[in-house]
């Protein structure tokens, strides 16, 4: 999967963050890999708790520290260590390069400022343009992302925006550089499903047009389908399978993923069949043991499970860890 | 549907929030129109889904019927009795077969006390008050077999409720609403705050008591496919009005209403096959705000096929186009 090097935007290899807490130390990530290509749009998926968020933070440096640590791992942009960076480098990255758009679009714009203060800054930190060029670039990508009459609106304050507005405004902000790399953590979790669809549509075409990558973070499987080239399925702190996103669905491996694809009610399959549901709860990532972290909740369980936490097991191009596809290597 | 079958029947149905102006002498400048007039009526024994985006006046409506707002206008008859204008006593006892369960598992439980203490808690108020006649023991006996019912072991009858997942909190407030035998259970977005593997086995859960003891849903959810795997008949709502009530299949299969429409093509499935080809109908714009009167259709703003003189100028009601198939729109009837 990593040989065509020269278009590949981000590599993520052996990641761990841990959180120093009075109870333990929680393993938020726990040896998190994945690649990232041009035009690529990847997905993680997950329930809450299972390390998506923390994961791209952590590829962002924004952390904080402590109580959090990232101890191992490398993070190549283009080739380039961003844990190496210094922080003034990162700085430069951060809006520029590599770009987020966050789940509450409310708590993410400063209430104080007007927009066009808001993106004026981002466009001339990263671009160094002059205010008058800036605005005018402000204008363009509200434009962009459909907001009605871009021009007046942009001297406008967050709270004069509705909820699906202010998340156009976000991406907007976040693609006003033209990064490299996008991440949308749970971009459309916080909007209503008609709106849903809106703030969908634009990120898609958007990353077409402007031939961003982009990771996208959510629990639903549903929005994944229709927007992601690859996906990753996260649990309990590690990437437990990773595909095509026609081959998942079609033939999911890992047993969690098969179980988080048949609870979910389909629309398209209506019937009243009885939803099938994984039994018991993620663990509690506090000093876990290196066993299969999945056992307790899996029907297929064996004596390996308990007893050691499975590599990555890979056929024809699907990586997955579960003890389950061992003899096939 | 026979007449003596109806559970709860819900009849022009108005909650006006006050919109209040001024610090000392407050005078109303205008209205919020959370719910503005609706119809509906739930047999026993059946499933009614509410469905509709944030706004829409859902919650509003299972507040309103169970009497936590007092409604601006319009009947809530449950069981032939207008509860809107029961008296104290009666409201008490008419509460015994109206329970509700709640969207946030983590704000509807009091962290001060126990699980078996919120369980209890309904049995020990009507005991008080001498409508039910439990001691102690009794209900002890009581909270247990209902935490067994709904799948947490008895053993964590003296925990709080910080010491439980989301999942468990939500079987607790499930045991809770079911602790007085009701009719009819409100449930308001009960699976919204869960993670995906735990919601599925919350709405089994819903599933099996409902069978085991007769119980008639009014469910509220913004995400269509569980609602549809839930219920028998939909009600669509759009800024306080339902614009389509229909059985659940003829309106995944066939619905009428332009919003129901879009609303069904806008919620993502789960396979990227059929994602591909799927056709989506956007609406343009967000929900207006519900503070004025309306003199035309509601939707009438992000309506893909508004017609310009019957739309604005006339409120279409909710009328059977087909045989259990209700709609408020003009594309299938004449003003």
């Amino acid at each position: 999967m990593q040989t065509m090097n020269n278009d590949l935007v981000l590599q993520v290899t052996d990641l761990r963050t841990y959180f120093n807490t009075d109870d333990g130390v929680v393993k938020a990530v726990d040896g998190v890999s994945f690649a990232l290509r041009t035009g690529e749009t990847l997905g993680l998926v997950g329930e809450s708790g299972c390390g998506k968020s923390v994961s791209c933070l952590s590829v962002m440096k924004l952390i904080p520290s402590p109580p959090g640590r990232i101890m191992s791992g490398q993070a190549l942009l283009r080739g380039k260590n961003i844990f190496d960076l210094s922080a003034d480098r990162i700085r430069q990255i951060r809006g520029g390069k590599i770009s987020m758009i966050f789940q509450d679009p409310m708590t993410s714009l400063n209430p104080f400022l007007r927009i066009s203060t808001q993106m004026i800054e981002t466009i001339q930190l990263h671009q160094g343009t002059d205010k008058m060029q800036a605005k005018d670039k402000a204008i363009d990508m509200l434009r962009l992302v459909g907001i009605p009459n871009p021009g007046k609106r942009v001297d406008d304050y967050p709270h004069q925006f509705s909820g699906g507005m202010r998340q156009r405004v976000m991406i907007g902000m976040a693609l006003s550089c033209n990064p490299e790399v996008l991440i949308a953590d749970e971009p459309s979790t916080a909007l209503d499903v008609t709106i849903q669809a809106q703030i969908l549509e634009i990120i898609k075409n958007l990353s077409v047009e402007f031939g961003t990558a982009v990771i996208l973070i959510t629990h639903d499987l549903g929005v994944v389908a229709g927007m992601c080239d690859n996906i990753c399925v996260m649990y309990a702190g590690r990437i437990v399978e990773k595909a095509k996103v026609d081959d998942l669905y079609q033939d999911p491996k890992h047993p969690y993923t098969q179980g988080l694809i048949k609870s979910v009610p389909r629309l398209d399959k209506p019937g009243k069949q009885r939803l099938y549901s994984i039994e018991g709860q993620p663990p509690n990532l506090i000093d876990l043991p290196d066993v299969c972290t999945f056992y307790p909740r899996c029907e297929y369980a064996m004596d390996i499970c308990r007893q050691k936490y499975p590599p990555e097991f890979v056929t024809d191009g699907r990586a997955v860890r579960c003890w389950l596809y061992k003899e096939e290597k | 549907m026979s007449t003596n079958n109806i559970l709860l029947e819900v009849k022009n149905l108005k909650m006006h929030f006050p919109i209040e102006e001024g610090l000392l002498f407050k005078r109303q400048v205008g209205a919020i129109r959370a719910v503005d007039g609706i119809n509906f009526s739930i047999c026993r024994g059946e499933t009614m889904g509410l469905v509709g985006e944030s706004g829409c006046g859902k919650s509003t409506t299972a507040r309103c019927i169970a009497q936590l707002h007092k409604p601006t206008g319009g009947e809530v008859n449950f069981e032939g009795k207008d509860l809107c204008r029961a008296r104290k006593q009666e409201m008490l006892k008419a509460r015994m077969d109206l329970q509700m369960v709640f969207q946030d598992p983590y704000a509807s439980l009091n962290p001060r006390m126990t699980a078996g203490a919120i369980i209890g808690e309904p049995l020990l108020i009507y005991s008080k008050r001498g409508i039910l006649n439990y001691t102690k023991k009794d209900i002890q006996k009581r909270v247990e077999e209902l935490m067994e019912k709904v799948g947490l072991s008895r053993y964590f009858v003296n925990r709080y409720p910080h010491e439980f997942s989301g999942g468990q909190r939500q079987r607790i407030g499930v045991a809770r609403a079911l602790a007085l035998n009701p009719k009819l259970i409100l449930a308001d977005e009960p699976i919204s705050a869960l993670d995906v593997s735990i919601q599925s086995q919350i709405l089994n859960l819903l599933n099996d008591l409902q069978e085991e003891f007769n119980l008639t849903y009014l469910f509220i959810a913004h995400d269509l496919a569980v609602i549809e795997h839930i219920s028998n008949r939909v009600a669509v709502m759009y800024l306080g009005v339902i614009v389509e009530i229909a059985d659940s299949k003829v309106l995944y299969k066939r619905p009428m209403h332009p919003y129901t429409k879009a609303l069904l093509s806008a919620v993502p499935i789960p396979d990227p096959a059929v994602e591909r080809q799927r056709k989506r109908i956007i609406l343009e714009g967000d929900v207006p705000s519900p503070d004025r009167e309306r003199t035309g259709c509601y939707f009438y703003d992000r309506c893909p096929n508004a017609m310009p003189d019957k739309c604005k100028n006339n409120i279409p009601q909710l009328r059977e186009v087909e045989e259990h198939h209700q709609v408020a729109c003009f594309l299938y009837f004449d003003p």
